[in-house]
């Protein structure tokens, strides 16, 4: 019998009022296959995945589940086919326990009352089978975001998923979480699973999949096997030219011009000094521990670290965010310890938080108000907000960063996360600065944008900005970078010129083991 | 996709629920006037003529929906700043209560070009200074605005009630005496057909609130953080906004713009304050708010639409009981919080007893 298979989706169309997500998308995967979906931001990746998932009705096009045309089904319908999708923003409860939450919707019952005790039993054995592990009787608040990723990955096998869609799922995960997810897939296609897994990040789709759709502008433009593909090659399918990948593959780094620039002797005055900093963490833990480094003018310092050693509690404290508890914040002359948020983004400080959802856009706004936020005093009189002016930052900044779709009215929200973050990008670097806070700069950014961020850093640095980075994407700190702080516990455990390091050299820094 | 086309969507799509949910409760009513042997169209034809379809039902339907554009106001001020402000009828009495205790103040002679002003402002500072106190106990201690704003309703109230009857009061009554100074003409004083209606001029306050309120929210950098506070606290944060200080200055003008609506009964109809005067007001302006999306201008058409049932009540009940409208408006804001996302998070973020006494109060109508 020649099988029909798993997934056929083939001319399907997709628009959300003046925005086209998909046109003539298709895609075909096999039952037993890991498939690599890739694109641009804003290819129409997931939104094609969500119309495969029912939770968009596609507005043309057919898709067929193991041969059967489910075109325009709906989210139950499509959980009981076992299509269960794994999304970029989880859906838990996290005052729910994982098993409570796996079992959300399909509970088991004794009487009128869940029976807890036989899911925890039930998720306990499928944790054992499929090779996921985590503590069916923990709350979803005290798991790690890798954690919460595989109880999303329960969730869905509990349901009896036989079709897996995971919507970059290794954008929130450190290195070794990444190593076992791939294991987890690999059970799943041993045992007649198939995947489909959305990525920006080249090296993942080389590792792990069998073939490659590549969307662009909301179509599919090809479609290869992985074996024998370079990365290169599947950039330029993606972006329709060359690129220049400095990101390769995790050996391949450093082509490039990165450490072409040394920063010019060490007699100029630092851009930023911070002297015996103490911050706290949110629980009240120590979370910067009397730290102390310079930033030179023109130049590019990486924090290398495993995500949770203090980094994100120092860049808010660099911004104003969170309270001092002890030392001096100096940015050029001024002494910024005690100054407000606006005070110092006045005074040269440039922000891009790691986290643009929350904190770096408010996503109801319209890219031209999101391009003025936390400058909105420059762009007010004692008339009210300058709305000429604002419209004119947003044209030429819309421009300038290639943000797309070029509307300026659209709220941030309809943008796709790579364009998304070029808001971000565009307000912070757009403007007079002297000190840059690049946290996680290319977060969830694909190789195009990646590639345009990574130029706009380098020519911030060459015009002499100080920038401090903070990437959890180690080749990215060791690309960019002019020297390179491993952050452990609170603390540089070593600083080194980006010259001297490598991932094998930074990796027992980073876990402590060399501290 | 042209900017004014994106923009006429838009405007679609905030007046769609609304519209949507007038048909729901149209057809609900159709079948409650039906279920007492009633013909809906005559019915709803008696509906009309009660209301727009002479002088004395328009000057009614103004009257109420000043003091519900008001209302209202306070509720979406609050609102856009991520609050749930259910302390408006508390703000509204303290409102009628500031204009009154002003307006005996002030001796006689004054000329009403002075004395309204000084009566208008001094309901709006007292009822601003009711606001900002669970606007401030929010911003310093967290302290959840909802159960602050009801229980406060309670205290403002009784703490009214205890300065009349103990110290202002006329004899045998719960009002104070009739006041001098700073009240607001009647529309009759000007167009004669209006004659026997108690519209007045507060209506234009109202109308210049909106118009202000729209303003402030949309076109000013305190308005632009505003919003900012109330979508997103921590991008505001980061955007060099103090968010505790929004916090506390949406509720003070949350207050004043409620206690402004005092102003429309005190000053504007009676002449005097009473006892209970608010009369639920406070609460329908919740619902006005989240009718009129929390839109200065959709406030205003929303209270024209609530004003419109209330009094259109009074219109039917010699043939159905006036608690049709009740129920039609119950049907109104029930359809609307159900389709529109904003107001169920609105609803969500505020506690359960909220919703419960939203419910109960809101479908009482304007007392006049």
């Amino acid at each position: 019998m020649t099988s029909a298979p798993a997934i056929r989706m083939a001319g399907v169309v997709k628009t959300f009022g003046a925005v086209v997500a998909n046109r003539d998308a298709s895609l075909e995967v096999q039952r037993g296959e890991i498939h690599a979906l890739v694109g641009e931001n804003g290819a129409g990746k997931s939104t094609l995945m969500r119309v495969l998932a029912g939770l968009y009705a596609p507005d043309g096009g057919v898709i067929e589940v193991n041969g059967r045309d489910v075109t325009g089904w709906k989210t139950t319908e499509a959980i009981t086919a076992g299509v269960g999708m794994v999304h970029q923003h989880f859906m838990l409860v996290p005052t729910l326990t994982v098993a409570e939450n796996v079992v959300l919707g399909t509970e088991p019952t004794k009487g009128l009352t869940i029976d807890l005790h036989r899911a925890v039993m039930e998720v306990e054995s499928l944790c054992k089978k499929c090779g996921l592990h985590v503590d069916p009787r923990a709350k979803i608040a005290d798991l790690s975001v890798g954690e919460a990723q595989r109880v999303e990955i329960l969730k869905a096998l509990y349901r009896g998923a036989k079709v897996l869609i995971l919507d970059e799922p290794t954008a929130v995960l450190s290195p070794p979480e990444v190593q076992e997810l791939w294991g987890v897939l690999r059970t799943l296609r041993a045992d007649g699973g198939t995947v489909v897994l959305i990525t920006h990040k080249l090296d993942e789709v080389i590792a792990v999949s069998d073939n490659i759709t590549v969307m662009r502008a909301g179509a599919t433009v090809s479609r290869f096997p992985t074996q024998g593909i370079t990365p290169r090659e599947i950039a330029r399918a993606m972006v329709g030219r060359d690129v220049n990948l400095h990101l390769d593959a995790m050996g391949a780094v450093r082509e490039g011009s990165a450490h072409s620039h040394e920063s010019s002797g060490g007699v100029s005055a630092p851009a930023l000094r911070i002297t015996n900093l103490r911050v706290l963490s949110d629980r009240g833990t120590v979370a910067v521990n009397d730290l102390s480094f310079d930033i030179r003018p023109g130049e590019i310092v990486g924090i290398a670290g495993v995500e949770g050693n203090g980094q994100t509690e120092l860049l808010e404290a660099i911004a104003g965010l969170r309270a001092v508890r002890g030392g001096h914040i100096q940015l050029g002359p001024h002494d910024f310890t005690a100054l407000s948020v606006r005070e110092r983004a006045d005074r040269g400080l440039s922000h891009i938080p790691e986290d643009r959802h929350r904190r770096g856009l408010v996503l109801d706004y319209s890219i031209a108000d999101n391009l003025i936020l936390g400058r909105q005093h420059h762009f007010a009189s004692r008339g009210g907000l300058d709305l000429d002016r604002i419209a004119a930052n947003a044209t030429e900044q819309v421009k300038r960063f290639d943000i797309r779709p070029p509307i300026a009215d659209l709220p941030a929200r309809a943008l796709s996360g790579g364009n998304q973050q070029k808001i971000v990008i565009a307000r912070e670097m757009g403007r007079e600065f002297s000190v840059l806070l690049a946290a996680q700069p290319t977060r969830g950014v694909d190789v195009g944008a990646i590639e345009f961020i990574h130029e706009q850093l380098r020519a911030a640095r060459d015009a002499g900005k100080g920038i401090l980075l903070v990437s959890a994407d180690l080749p990215e700190v060791l690309a960019l970078s002019d020297r390179i702080a491993v952050m452990y516990g609170g603390r540089f455990v070593t600083v080194l010129p980006a010259a001297e390091c490598t991932a094998e050299l930074l990796g027992p820094y980073m876990t402590g083991a060399a501290a | 996709m042209s900017t004014t086309a994106l923009k006429s969507t838009r405007v679609w799509e905030a007046v769609l629920p609304a519209v949507v949910a007038l048909g729901l409760a149209a057809v609900l009513g159709d079948l409650l006037i039906l279920s007492f042997g009633e013909s809906p169209a005559a019915v709803w034809t008696l509906l009309v003529k009660g209301t727009w379809g002479n002088a004395y039902g328009i000057g009614q339907v103004l009257y109420k929906a000043t003091t519900l554009t008001c209302t209202g106001l306070a509720f979406a001020m609050a609102g856009r700043a991520g609050l749930f402000n259910v302390g408006a009828e508390g703000q509204l009495a303290a409102g009628g209560f500031g204009a009154a205790v002003m307006g005996l103040l002030l001796p006689s002679a004054l000329p009403a070009v002075l004395a309204i002003p000084l009566c208008v402002v001094s309901a709006m500072m007292v009822g601003a200074a009711v606001g900002a106190l669970p606007g401030a106990l929010r911003a310093k201690f967290g302290a959840s605005e909802v159960i602050v704003t009801i229980m406060l309703n309670f205290i403002v109230l009784a703490l009214l009630n205890w300065i009349v009857s103990a110290k202002l009061h006329l004899p045998e009554t719960l009002r104070t005496p009739d006041i001098a100074a700073g009240n607001v003409p009647r529309l009759a004083d000007t167009f004669a057909m209006f004659r026997g209606s108690a519209a007045n001029f507060t209506l234009l306050f109202a109308v210049a609130a909106a118009v202000a309120g729209w303003w402030y929210l949309f076109r000013t950098r305190s308005g632009y953080e505003l919003r900012a506070v109330g979508l997103q606290p921590e991008a505001a944060e980061y955007g060099g906004v103090k968010v505790p200080r929004v916090l506390f200055v949406s509720m003070a003008i949350s207050g004043a713009l409620a206690g402004l609506g005092g102003v429309n009964f005190v000053l504007g109809y009676k002449g005097y304050y009473e006892e209970g005067f608010a009369g639920g007001a406070g609460f329908l302006g919740i619902a006005v708010a989240l009718v009129g999306r929390n839109h200065p201008f959709g406030i205003l058409a929303a209270a024209l639409l609530f004003a419109t049932l209330s009094q259109g009540g009074l219109a039917v009940n010699a043939v159905v009981p006036k608690q049709l409208t009740d129920i039609l408006t119950a049907a109104v804001i029930l359809s609307v919080a159900t389709a529109v996302p904003e107001v169920q998070q609105q609803i969500r973020a505020a506690a359960a007893s909220v919703t419960a006494s939203l419910a109960r109060k809101s479908t009482q109508g304007v007392g006049a």
